[in-house]
């Protein structure tokens, strides 16, 4: 079913999600490109699904992918409304400003 | 042979464009490479066998999310310099968490196989007849809909609640004011004239709708909006 061995889908979405964790880091300030990285770490989430979904012959994997994939688009609408409103109130969107009501 | 070329090939651009994604200086760029990150994803999914969930890929990603993020990028104005800073500062601790969980990572890809026993153990076998999307839709509306339900209730809540965040209302908009609609009788706008039969009506004689002083608009806190 798979092209590959199912090990090279799982070491694509391993970096993949490292990539996101490490641009959580990279970008501690910019809450936006924190929203992408999270979005790429689901991403790789959804790849492991969908390549052990191929590899055993089960579909439960791709129904799981395709709740994680409605679970992402709600979190990045929410997240952005926030993002919107954030903006409006501070006319900035530094991460760490939101600490600022923290006694 | 050529459907694993392929496989490296869109593995290759996807994690480029990853890599792109969390270090581009323009967040516009960020989000472009974001886009052809999910392109490159949605085919790897192709040639996993997963046709629906590629297609819902694009069009969700793509299509949905991929454009809300453009739309917020252009339309708040940040000082995305100001953001960078600190870039070179986060860049040791990030490294080394993300060095470490590689590491992790491909320690347990190293070493996991398969249980013996898991092919009884299945949920929704595949049946090599059908084709992708006609067995997601058999099992997606019988076993799987009060999840389906679920996730539809999801996507309700978090319409509403992004409506609800970046709702304002404006002093100069005029709201329709229910109260003043219902609590309006026909006397207050309508006269009923006896007219004489035979005699015509005179030109000036018309009858005019009640002139009513136009009433001011109400203020903006009268009609319950969030503040």
């Amino acid at each position: 079913m798979l092209p590959v061995p199912l090990g090279h889908y799982l070491t694509v979405s391993a970096i993949l999600l490292v990539l996101g964790i490490f641009g959580i880091f990279l970008n501690r300030k910019n809450v936006i490109v924190i929203l992408m990285s999270v979005e790429l770490m689901l991403l790789a989430v959804n790849l492991n699904l969908v390549a052990f979904s191929a590899a055993l012959n089960d579909l439960a994997g791709q129904i799981l992918a395709m709740f994680v994939l409605t679970v992402a688009a709600a979190e990045a609408a929410i997240g952005l409304a926030i993002v919107v409103v954030y903006f409006r109130n501070r006319g900035s969107i530094e991460v760490e400003d939101v600490t600022m009501m923290k006694g | 042979m050529i459907a694993s070329l392929a496989f490296y090939l869109f593995s290759g651009i996807l994690l480029a464009s990853a890599a792109m994604v969390v270090s581009s200086r323009n967040p516009v760029h960020a989000v472009l490479f974001l886009i052809l990150a999910f392109f490159n994803a949605a085919a790897l999914f192709l040639l996993a066998g997963a046709e629906f969930l590629a297609m819902t890929l694009v069009i969700v990603y793509v299509g949905a999310v991929a454009v809300l993020f453009l739309f917020v990028v252009m339309m708040l104005d940040v000082n995305f310099v100001q953001l960078r800073e600190g870039f070179q500062r986060y860049l040791p601790v990030g490294a080394t968490i993300g060095v470490v969980l590689l590491g992790e990572l491909v320690m347990v890809l190293g070493g996991w196989r398969i249980a013996p026993g898991s092919d009884g153990l299945r949920f929704a076998p595949m049946d090599a007849a059908l084709d992708n999307t006609r067995q997601i839709g058999q099992i997606l509306y019988t076993d799987y809909i009060l999840l389906f339900q679920a996730s539809g209730l999801i996507l309700l809540v978090a319409m509403i609640g992004a409506i609800v965040l970046t709702l304002r209302d404006r002093k100069t908009s005029r709201h329709q004011n229910v109260a003043t609609q219902i609590a309006r009788t026909p006397a207050d706008t309508l006269v009923l004239v006896d007219v004489v039969r035979g005699a015509g009506v005179p030109v000036d004689h018309y009858l005019r709708p009640k002139v009513t002083e136009a009433k001011p608009v109400a203020p903006a806190d009268s009609h319950g909006g969030h503040h």
